[in-house]
């Protein structure tokens, strides 16, 4: 410490810029650069993104699922059938870690007592784990290529199927960060996290739905049906942009987001 | 006959030397130097509070704060406390972890919190900073209350938390850059090089935090906290963990700091709070039991002023009913060795009348003790706790 002595009253150059307006979202950015250098920081990034692709590639050209070098069709719909499921799995690995170490580590109120708002904090980290998962997608682009060998593919089916894995990785990512904020342990999150997923992924099954409307009768049949992140995923990968699909996946990815803030906000001295 | 200084004890000559170079060291924390050096605008009291409340109740409803329209009202006086808190409680479930704590910090006091595990020091520091919300009662900031300006708040707030923590996977560079950006400073390279000067981290500046011992760790936490020049430091317990060295040039800068900033430390250590603190607050179950100057805590330790006089020779009875008589005489008597214990009420130093009591008596020795805030911190703390 040669310096330590050094004058306070000197620096007051870094005294923080006025007149900038403070929103509700003040430290978005910051947290949302940290979040994402975060995930390559450690191998676990790059790890994440080794498994996504090689169970994505398996899915999608496997004969036992998605057939694509054996249908021999210009279509990328077999990659994305399987991109739910692959989801429900690996989207609550990225977002396990985003609250629930925080608190585990105390840095929750390191973060919190900076001149941030949580909202800004939580969205932040959304926006950090949405771009991860927006590159790992993006990273299946070779699949295109391979695809337009094939023949001529529906361009607009294949956007909207990227349009619709982005908007359901929101999706994931919302319900997985609510569950980070609720437990201080990483692999409770996951677990909370993962059965959720797959509560909103199974109600959207066929059978699920015949099963309820059996017992409960139709309208709470109509209900589950209208919540199923499956029934949507689907409706936007047809190839058609589905406004009422779109709205869903919003909405959706909102509530999660508000409920989970709420959460933390009750948690985070917890 | 000699008067000697040793360990625990002092002459009268080093006890009045000493309290002299506290009331010296004792920043003031008014004066017309730090006025003009900070450049700050003295305004009346109500009308600094009328002002800003006015002015945030409209914002308030749209949480959207202009900051530099809070900064123009928030100046405040160099006389006025930046920090005041007041009837703050916090309940933990049934237990009442803060319980209606009253103090202020102005500009130049160094205040330090002692108190044993679960007195509520790290509680009250978290309402201040604005991370825990109180039950009831309220803490200002530089003039603006807490739960009303959090944002604002937290930018005039330098807050080292317990346990110093930081993000393991960055490199110190890298974490203080995170944490000036988050503080929206203009010059991000200049302040953390500031930073890391201040608090001797340049050496380990591209080291990831993780790798790095838990001396540094801490230093780190401190860099953070002193990042954007804050007007308040809080600092919990900001010397744990460090070596002997370290803890030195640590009070050194919290001393340096001191003349322009509040600042407020909580530490188990008490010869740290009575060094680097011209106020102590001892808490105990969420009360404050004692406030006031470490000076006037150890005047009032118990053991403080007690003469301790050797002889050659016996000491007639004569000698202890003489001083018995006097009414600040609380007890005179012999020790186990042979010495004489001559204990003044309240502390009081009473060396003159002793020694004109015994000097028809052979003296070879006479040690004057001073009080310990550890024995203070004991008496008052283990009546709360029991």
């Amino acid at each position: 410490m040669s310096a330590i002595g050094t004058s306070a009253s000197t620096s007051t150059d870094t005294s923080t810029s006025t007149g900038t307006s403070i929103s509700r979202f003040v430290g978005l950015k910051p947290v949302f650069r940290r979040e994402f250098r975060a995930y390559f920081a450690s191998p676990l990034g790059y790890i994440f993104i080794v498994i996504f692709l090689v169970a994505s590639g398996f899915l999608t050209v496997s004969r036992d699922f998605g057939r694509l070098l054996d249908l021999r069709e210009a279509s990328l719909d077999p990659m994305f059938t399987y991109i739910p499921w692959l989801f429900v799995v690996l989207v609550p690995a990225v977002s396990m870690r985003l609250w629930a170490e925080e608190r585990k580590t105390g840095t929750v109120e390191l973060l919190l007592t900076l001149p941030i708002s949580l909202e800004g904090a939580y969205l932040g980290k959304f926006l950090a784990g949405w771009s991860f998962l927006g590159l790992s997608v993006a990273l299946t682009a070779p699949a295109i290529y391979q695809v337009a060998r094939l023949g001529d593919p529906d361009w607009g089916s294949i956007v909207a199927g990227y349009l619709a894995c982005l908007f359901a990785a929101a999706a994931f990512l919302s319900i997985g960060l609510l569950f980070s904020a609720l437990s201080k342990n990483q692999v409770v999150a996951f677990i909370l996290a993962a059965a959720a997923s797959v509560i909103f992924l199974l109600i959207g099954l066929p059978e699920a739905q015949d099963a309820v409307g059996s017992w409960l009768g139709g309208y709470p049949e109509q209900l589950l049906g209208s919540l199923s992140l499956l029934d949507h995923f689907e409706r936007m990968t047809r190839g058609l942009i589905d406004g009422r699909a779109l709205l869903f996946f919003v909405l959706f990815t909102l509530g999660w987001l508000v409920g989970g803030m709420q959460v933390l906000r009750f948690t985070k001295t917890r | 006959m000699d008067t000697r200084s040793e360990s625990g004890t002092r002459t009268a000559e080093a006890g009045a030397m000493s309290s002299q170079e506290r009331a010296a060291s004792a920043p003031d924390p008014a004066t017309p130097e730090t006025e003009r050096e900070t450049g700050e605008v003295r305004l009346d009291d109500d009308e600094v509070d009328d002002e800003v409340d006015d002015e945030v109740d409209d914002e308030v409803t749209e949480e959207v704060e202009t900051t530099s329209a809070v900064d123009a009202a928030r100046r405040i006086a160099a006389d006025q406390p930046l920090i005041a808190v007041q009837g703050l409680v916090k309940h933990y479930g049934e237990i009442r972890a803060v319980d209606s704590i009253e103090f202020e910090v102005r500009r130049g006091d160094v205040l330090a919190f002692l108190g044993p595990n679960g007195a509520g020091k790290t509680t009250a520091m978290k309402m201040i900073t604005g991370f825990l919300e109180p039950d009831s009662g309220s803490a200002r900031v530089c003039g603006m209350d807490v739960s009303r300006h959090p944002i604002e708040i937290r930018r005039r707030i330098g807050y080292l938390p317990e346990n110093a923590p930081s993000y393991g996977d960055m490199t110190v560079a890298a974490f203080l850059d995170f944490i000036a950006e988050a503080r929206g400073l203009d010059d991000r390279p200049a302040a953390v090089a500031r930073a890391m000067a201040r608090t001797g981290l340049e050496s380990v500046a591209g080291q990831v935090i993780e790798t790095l011992s838990k001396g540094y760790k801490r230093r780190v936490g401190l860099a953070q906290a002193l990042i954007h020049d804050p007007e308040v430091l809080i600092l919990d317990e900001p010397t744990d963990g460090l070596d002997p060295n370290q803890k030195e040039l640590v009070h050194q800068l919290i001393a340096n700091l001191a003349t322009t900033k509040s600042i407020l430390i909580s530490t188990h250590i008490l010869d740290e709070a009575e060094r680097i603190c011209n106020r102590v607050v001892i808490l105990s179950q969420g009360k404050i039991l004692v406030d006031s100057t470490p000076a006037a805590l150890v005047e009032r330790a118990p053991g403080h002023n007690v003469v301790v006089i050797t002889f050659d020779g016996d000491v007639p009875e004569r000698v202890l009913g003489r001083l018995r008589q006097h009414e600040w005489c609380e007890s005179a008597g012999m020790l186990e060795d042979g010495r004489l214990e001559i204990r003044p009420r309240a502390g009081q130093n009473r060396l003159a009348e002793i020694l004109s009591a015994v000097e028809d008596q052979a003296v070879r020795d006479v040690k004057v003790r001073e009080g310990r805030l550890e024995d203070l911190f004991r008496e008052v703390t283990k009546g709360v706790a029991a």
